[in-house]
């Protein structure tokens, strides 16, 4: 056992480091921290990365990931963190892809890993419908076999960015006459086909970032299919925990927190930076050592995936964590700001100065918008009752 | 030991409940918040018709001469219709430091305007510095002659937009953070000198900064006497703080009900979700939180006639239990509503931002448990 990084691993990072420096351009930086971001601000970023090989860390290195050790993807998370990089979302690259790679055929597989390396496809997820949340296996969107195509009806919500994606991958119910797991199929499905509509959703803090899409005759060929027919619940659930294993977000979490930091010194109560009073000190403090408790228990997970083991039923302790730590320090930030928090950000252009210290800006939209966290990719509740069945036996 | 309303008390509790569910739906909310000009001048004459904006001022001046208790009563159907129409501003505040301190000039010219709705005023004494301390005022008054000379930047000054005048706390004496040495002054919004940057809130209402650049105002228009304004703002506030607590558990009382009302309709896994203990359990400690603010509320509002000590130490035990609740309700509200309960559509969501930016103003729980620590520390 050995906490230290090697002389090896400090040249990685070094040269992360570098590279970011060089590559990210300087608008781009933080850009994602206040909101949405433009199509364009997610794109520039995962093209930057996708010349140098560096897009999916994730994948087995014939697909394109990069072969580094579980350490050199800390190190990487760690580095794109520190500099606010933009987010490489995870709908392509953590999510389909890897049910592509493990589930799908060698067509599939050529055809669509290259261009999400490369960011030419943008993927969102077809799971929720206005029916199955929590419930995902009630989803009703039916799919009918038709010759070489299935016909596809229904409607799927929640459906993040959808505004700016080429391709969806939806859980669809093929056999209604079984039970609710037997009967679901994973397709792909080309967000251009006819019979799609997309219909904005807007969120509590006023952006667009989520979308309900309506599915009405659509004809999807068999073969973006994955898997067989009716197995589509394996691949959902393998999917599901591929997502739970990135959700824990502690590098992001840890910059949050320096920022925290940052504001709170700026604030001043009573001629004392609202930093260096006990009762905030400490809050601050109890946040970081739960995210530090985390961190340990991630990299536990981590090493035990380098070893070869699958990520399990235990990654929604991540899930459940991580996003409790994300909630909590968008609730001290907005504590932090005081009055400040009152401004709607969204109200002023882009070119337009902010009200209040610019470190405020957003505090409390990113509050209200990160209280999607434990609801999203199987609510908080539903993650406890996962670890109560699987790891637990109740 | 009587917590009943009196018969008069009934009926502006009923009169105000009707009058909001006809003209105030949450579609006339969302409408209002975002057009221009942010609120409606014609539903705040209504509110001067049906007795609201006087109901708490003195019979004499246009009032209806009630108090304290009034106020509870038209603030909790407020937070319960998210009302954005500047009350506490140009009630609570103006028409309370001028009941308290104002000249008979003053109190002649103003309260019947503010009890007949022909004048919002706004209370500018928050200042990008200060955060939650009431003293820390930067913002100065130079006497000259027979006026004075304002300066200064004033921060988030709810209700601005729409006032037709404006009170501001100024130095007019002493350093920054002394306690004595600040001065109320009352001047019309579009005085010379005055700029404003409006905005809207996150909470559907709008607020300006305001900078003032040697703004000249009559020494006619100080309230109260020079110098001493602190712990007449105190005082005020306290009282707003009040009614916010009980415009807080208006708004929580809805988004307890609503989510209780959605868990017993939605379902997933073949039953209402109501049906799950763990959320059970959870809607509990809601109604539980709701009911200690409701209790809050009125303890703090029948003590604010109480010597300044006990009516702080009141004020801030109401303030921490309303702010610790409205988080508490209102992020277990958008939880077991899911994802529909972060939509824009919805009402909860409106309702848990309302609640969340009344903890922020005038002093978050961290404030006022440090105000209420230090007077039970001297006692």
């Amino acid at each position: 056992m050995d906490l230290t990084f090697s002389p090896e691993e400090e040249a990685f990072r070094a040269k992360v480091r570098s590279f970011i420096a060089e590559h990210l351009p300087s608008h781009l930086k933080g850009r994602i921290r206040r909101d949405l971001g433009t199509k364009e601000d997610y794109l520039a970023w995962h093209r930057e990365l996708y010349k140098e090989g560096w897009v999916a860390p994730n994948w087995p290195k014939q697909y394109g990931g990069t072969g580094w050790t579980v350490t050199q993807r800390y190190i990487f998370n760690e580095e794109c963190a520190r500099s606010e990089t933009p987010p490489i979302l995870p709908f392509g690259v953590s999510m389909v892809a890897p049910v592509i790679y493990t589930f799908g055929s060698d067509a599939q597989k050529k055809k669509f890993l290259p261009r999400i390396l490369s960011g030419e496809d943008w993927w969102c997820q077809g799971y929720s419908e206005p029916g199955a949340g929590s419930d995902l296996a009630n989803l009703k969107a039916r799919a009918v076999r038709d010759g070489d195509h299935y016909i596809v009806n229904g409607q799927k919500t929640w459906t993040t960015l959808a505004q700016f994606a080429d391709w969806i991958f939806c859980l669809v119910r093929t056999d209604p006459n079984v039970k609710p797991q037997e009967g679901i199929t994973f397709l792909l499905i080309d967000m251009k086909s006819p019979g799609i509509t997309v219909k904005p959703i807007i969120v509590l803090d006023g952006v667009r970032e989520v979308n309900e899409v309506f599915l009405d005759d659509v004809r999807v060929p068999v073969e973006n299919r994955v898997g067989e027919e009716n197995q589509g619940w394996t691949y959902a659930k393998f999917l599901l925990l591929h997502e739970r294993s990135g959700i824990a977000g502690v590098a992001r979490s840890k910059k949050a927190i320096e920022r925290l930091r940052e504001i709170a010194a700026g604030e001043q109560v009573d001629g004392t930076p609202l930093m260096e009073t006990d009762e905030f000190a400490r809050k601050v403090a109890e946040a970081e050592i739960d995210l530090t408790a985390l961190e340990f228990t991630e990299l536990r997970t981590l090493a035990a995936e380098a070893k070869g083991k699958p990520p399990g039923p235990e990654s929604s302790i991540l899930k459940i964590k991580g996003t409790e730590i994300q909630q909590r320090i968008t609730e001290l930030t907005l504590e932090a700001v005081g009055y400040y928090a009152y401004p709607d950000a969204h109200a002023f252009g882009e070119n337009e100065y902010p009200v209040g210290p610019e470190n405020a800006v957003g505090a409390a939209g990113v509050y209200f918008n990160m209280r999607k966290a434990s609801i999203y990719g199987g609510s908080n509740e539903i993650q406890r009752n996962i670890i109560a069945k699987a790891v637990l036996g109740l | 030991m009587d917590f009943s309303f009196s018969e008069e008390q009934e009926l502006l509790r009923n009169s105000v409940a009707r009058f909001l569910a006809r003209n105030y739906s949450f579609d006339i909310f969302r409408k209002n918040s975002r057009s221009e000009p942010g609120w409606r001048r014609t539903i705040w004459k209504q509110f001067a018709e049906l007795g609201l904006l006087g109901a708490s001022l003195p019979e004499e001046f246009g009032g209806l001469g009630g108090g304290a208790v009034e106020t509870m009563i038209v603030m909790e159907a407020f937070g319960r219709a998210l009302v954005v129409e500047p009350y506490v501003p140009t009630v609570v505040i103006a028409g309370g430091l001028l009941r308290e301190a104002g000249s008979g000039a003053q109190k002649q010219k103003w309260l019947p305007r503010i009890a007949s709705g022909d004048t919002v005023i706004a209370f500018a004494f928050a200042e990008p510095q200060g955060r939650y301390n009431l003293a820390d005022v930067t913002a100065t008054a130079k006497k000259r002659g027979n006026v004075y000379v304002l300066n200064g930047q004033k921060a988030v000054v709810i209700g601005a937009p729409f006032a037709d005048a404006l009170i501001v706390t100024a130095r007019t004496a002493g350093e920054r953070r002394d306690t004595k040495g600040t001065s109320l002054f009352l001047l019309d919004a579009r005085a010379k000198g005055v700029f404003r940057r409006d905005y809207p809130t996150m909470d559907g209402q709008r607020a300006s900064e305001i900078g003032f650049e040697n703004v000249e105002v009559p020494a006619d228009t100080v309230i109260g006497t020079a110098d001493e304004g602190l712990s007449l703002v105190e005082r005020v506030i306290d009282e707003a703080i009040a009614a916010h607590c009980a415009e807080a558990l208006g708004a929580m009382r809805v988004m307890h009900e609503s989510t209780v009302e959605y868990a017993k309709t939605r379902k997933q896994f073949g039953v209402p979700i109501g049906k799950f203990q763990v959320l059970q359990h959870r809607m509990v400690d809601m109604f539980m939180q709701v009911e200690q603010s409701a209790s809050m509320t009125l303890m703090v509002t029948l003590k604010l006639g109480e010597r300044a000590e006990e009516r702080k130490k009141a004020v801030s035990a109401a303030k921490v239990q309303i702010g610790k609740a409205g988080r508490f309700v209102g992020q277990s509200a958008v939880q077991i509503h899911g994802g529909i309960g972060m939509t824009d559509e919805l009402a909860l969501g409106h309702y848990f931002k309302r609640a969340t930016m009344l903890d922020t103003l005038y002093g978050n729980v961290d404030h006022h448990l440090a105000r209420y620590a230090s007077l039970t520390k001297k006692a």
